[in-house]
């Protein structure tokens, strides 16, 4: 059981908002973007300053691009131990930071590392940690605002004043819970740091400024760090062979479903010539990768991403409560589904009811003809 | 040596799920199933306990109903089943609930050769995060999304899957492990595990069995104890209705493209 001792009843002396900036084979992460701009406008709104903590073996060049997205001072630790993450040298570092310059908010990217090593650091830190964020406050003004646009709470259910009086200066931290069938807002009003991961892909991110990632402040903390620290050993790391399908920065998604089962090869075919059309990228629901006709960075929902492109298309998806998690948030939304009473059909901005077999060309064909169209418009 | 592994009753989201008015789950109106990850958890523990003969042991907190769901793991092939179970641990967070069954987890006793495992997340809360805190409140290495796992002489070797490939790590015995699905699909009772299930020991702890571990801390448990408040549970607003295109021929479709051209979509 961990010696791990401190003091951390008193908000008042926590200060900072701070972002765990993970990297692999030495890059960063689309993630550490997405919430350094979020810790950004969180600093903002507690006036204090933007941390990030990265870690590794020859790292310290990253720090200016996390200033170009807003940080103010980058606490960097190299040494050959961090070379391959492990959580042990990792959650060692961030909870001895953490204990010496004491930040009041700490977040993490919800990953596969991120999700291993924050529940590590906040058991240790003695803290509450809230999984998976789609939204973060500490303004209730703003909090409000947000409530009032994404939920169906009336003035009274948001209760403005309540949460002036109880959660001030706490941050409101928001997920979705039970597969998405509910939002929740949790706040962690006893302890400090308040920390949270938070999903890949929805936070936005800020303008890159020359002048902040120039100005960035390097801070290299003094740090204990042994190989008698380290109870696991890192074998090997295998990047996938394949290229990874990049569903986060796509601004059209066709997805297909069980509704190709008829021919998973024709509706693979059909899914991806749809998506090279329009520019985009395949993507599938749980079952179209359970059973093995998409590899799982495919995946979309609550258990696969969560995305929002200008356009959805989804196509032989029913849509379970779990795959909508992860699209329903689409600019536009089109669903093809042999049956009229598919759940799909209540968040499409267009419904199609056929065999998506028979549609599908159609629609290859005539958004071909379109783009022919227009290009020739645009040439007149 | 044993394997001890965790488990969690969850209400099943996959279904219907009702909110009430005041915006809480209505679990009352949903069935109830061992969490998915967990039954992989307890897959690989079974595979080891084949191929080794380890002892294989469950663990769950919840309410007392859940003692149906340690009855169905004791006749899938677990020898012992641990019911943490008081009014005082409702409403735990992760912080509390890793807590509570770390300390149960240590009553029951970790020895060199043994190993505990989780699943990846439960399906209630998606968090992840009570593997890692359990880890950390026994003092143990742990190892999350492992996709296969192997015993090599004192320590186990696993693969730890990444979302752009994976990790092999070594750990030394006693190490938690988190599973996901990719380890196995959890097996079906045999005739003769039914029979026997009722045969095999489950032990009920409470409050009062464990307030003096070394891990409880009194004013970190239950509701009230929690780190974390739910401040707010709201649902979504509805989004506004679409349109139903009529048929599903040539002319639908160039309808289609035409509102998709006129909205600037495409
Ligand atoms: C904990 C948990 C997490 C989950 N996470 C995810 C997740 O991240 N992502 C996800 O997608 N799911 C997830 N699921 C699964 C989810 O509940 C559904 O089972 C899944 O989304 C269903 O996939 P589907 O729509 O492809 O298949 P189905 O529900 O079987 O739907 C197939 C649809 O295709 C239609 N169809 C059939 N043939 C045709 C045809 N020729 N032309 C047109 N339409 C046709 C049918 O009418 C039907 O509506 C999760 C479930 C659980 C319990
Ligand atoms: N109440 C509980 N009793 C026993 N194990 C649990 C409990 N809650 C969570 N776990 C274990 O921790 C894992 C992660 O749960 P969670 O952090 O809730 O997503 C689960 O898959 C279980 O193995």
């Amino acid at each position: 059981m961990s010696e791990f001792r401190f003091e951390n009843t008193n908000p008042a002396a926590f200060h900072g908002v701070w972002v765990y900036c993970e990297q692999r084979q030495g890059a960063l992460m689309s993630t550490d973007l997405e919430l350094i701009s979020e810790g950004r406008k969180l600093a903002d709104e507690l006036h204090t300053e933007l941390c990030g903590v990265l870690l590794g073996e020859n790292v310290a060049d990253l720090a200016s691009e996390l200033g170009g997205y807003g940080a103010d001072k980058i606490y960097v630790c190299e040494s050959p131990l961090l070379k391959h993450y492990t959580t042990d040298a990792h959650a060692k570092l961030v909870c001895d930071l953490a204990a010496a310059y004491k930040p009041e908010v700490l977040l993490f990217g919800a990953t596969n590392i991120g999700r291993d090593l924050a529940p590590r650091c906040a058991a240790r830190l003695h803290t509450g940690l809230c999984a998976d964020c789609t939204h973060l406050d500490v303004d209730v003004a703003s909090y409000v605002e947000f409530l009032r646009e994404n939920s169906t709470l009336d003035e009274k259910g948001i209760g403005e004043e309540t949460l002036h009086k109880k959660f001030e200066t706490d941050l409101k931290m928001t997920r979705p819970a039970f597969g998405g069938h509910l939002m929740a807002t949790i706040v962690c009003p006893r302890f400090r740091p308040a920390m949270a991961t938070v999903r890949p892909g929805v936070m936005q991110r800020a303008v890159f400024d020359e002048n902040k990632a120039a100005a960035v402040e390097i801070v290299r903390p003094d740090f204990s760090l042994t190989a008698e620290d380290i109870g696991t050993e890192v074998l090997e790391v295998v990047k996938a062979a394949r290229e990874m399908v990049d569903l986060l920065g796509a601004d059209v998604i066709v997805s297909v479903g069980r509704g190709i089962a008829a021919d998973v090869e024709r509706g693979v075919a059909l899914g991806q010539e749809l998506a090279d059309v329009l520019g985009g990228v395949l993507g599938g629901s749980r079952v179209a990768i359970d059973s093995g006709w998409l590899s799982a960075d495919h995946q979309v929902g609550q258990t696969g991403k969560t995305v929002h492109p200008k356009l959805y298309i989804a196509l032989g998806i029913s849509g379970a409560i779990q795959h909508k998690a992860g699209m329903q948030d689409s600019d536009c939304i089109i669903a093809v589904n042999k049956n009229p009473q598919a759940p799909i059909f209540e968040i499409a901005d267009y419904g199609i009811a056929g065999d998506l077999f028979k549609v599908v060309p159609l629609m290859i064909e005539q958004l071909r003809g379109h783009k022919t169209a227009k290009a020739s418009t645009a040439r007149t | 040596m044993k394997i001890i592994v965790c488990v969690k009753q969850v209400p099943d989201t996959s279904g219907r799920v009702s909110v009430k008015e005041d915006g809480t789950l209505d679990r009352a109106s949903m069935p109830v199933i061992t969490n998915h990850d967990d039954k992989t958890a307890i897959e690989a523990a079974l595979r080891l306990k084949d191929q080794y003969g380890c002892k294989v042991v469950v663990v769950t907190m919840g309410p007392a109903a859940a003692e149906s769901m340690l009855r169905d793991l004791l006749a899938m092939g677990a020898d012992e089943a641990y019911l943490v179970s008081d009014r005082a641990f409702g409403g735990s967070d992760t912080f509390a609930t890793s807590q509570i069954v770390a300390a149960a987890v240590h009553r029951i006793g970790v020895d060199e050769d043994d190993i505990v495992l989780c699943g990846r997340q439960a399906i209630d809360g998606d968090t992840a995060q009570v593997g890692p805190q359990i880890a950390e409140k026994l003092g143990l290495p742990q190892i999350t999304y492992a996709a296969s796992i192997e015993l090599a002489d004192g320590a186990v070797v696993v693969r730890r899957m990444l979302e752009d490939g994976y990790m092999t790590i070594r750990a030394k015995t006693p190490c938690l492990i988190t599973c996901v699905k990719e380890l196995g699909t959890p097996r079906y009772p045999s005739v003769s595990g039914i029979l026997d299930c009722f045969q095999k020991p489950i032990t009920v702890l409470t409050y009062e069995d464990l307030k003096d571990e070394p891990l409880i801390e009194k004013d970190t448990i239950g509701l009230q104890g929690s780190p974390t408040n739910i401040a707010k549970s709201f649902t979504p607003p509805l989004k506004a209705a679409g349109v139903m295109l009529s048929g599903a021929d040539k002319d639908t479709v160039a309808d289609l493209v035409a509102r998709l051209g006129a909205k600037h979509v495409i």
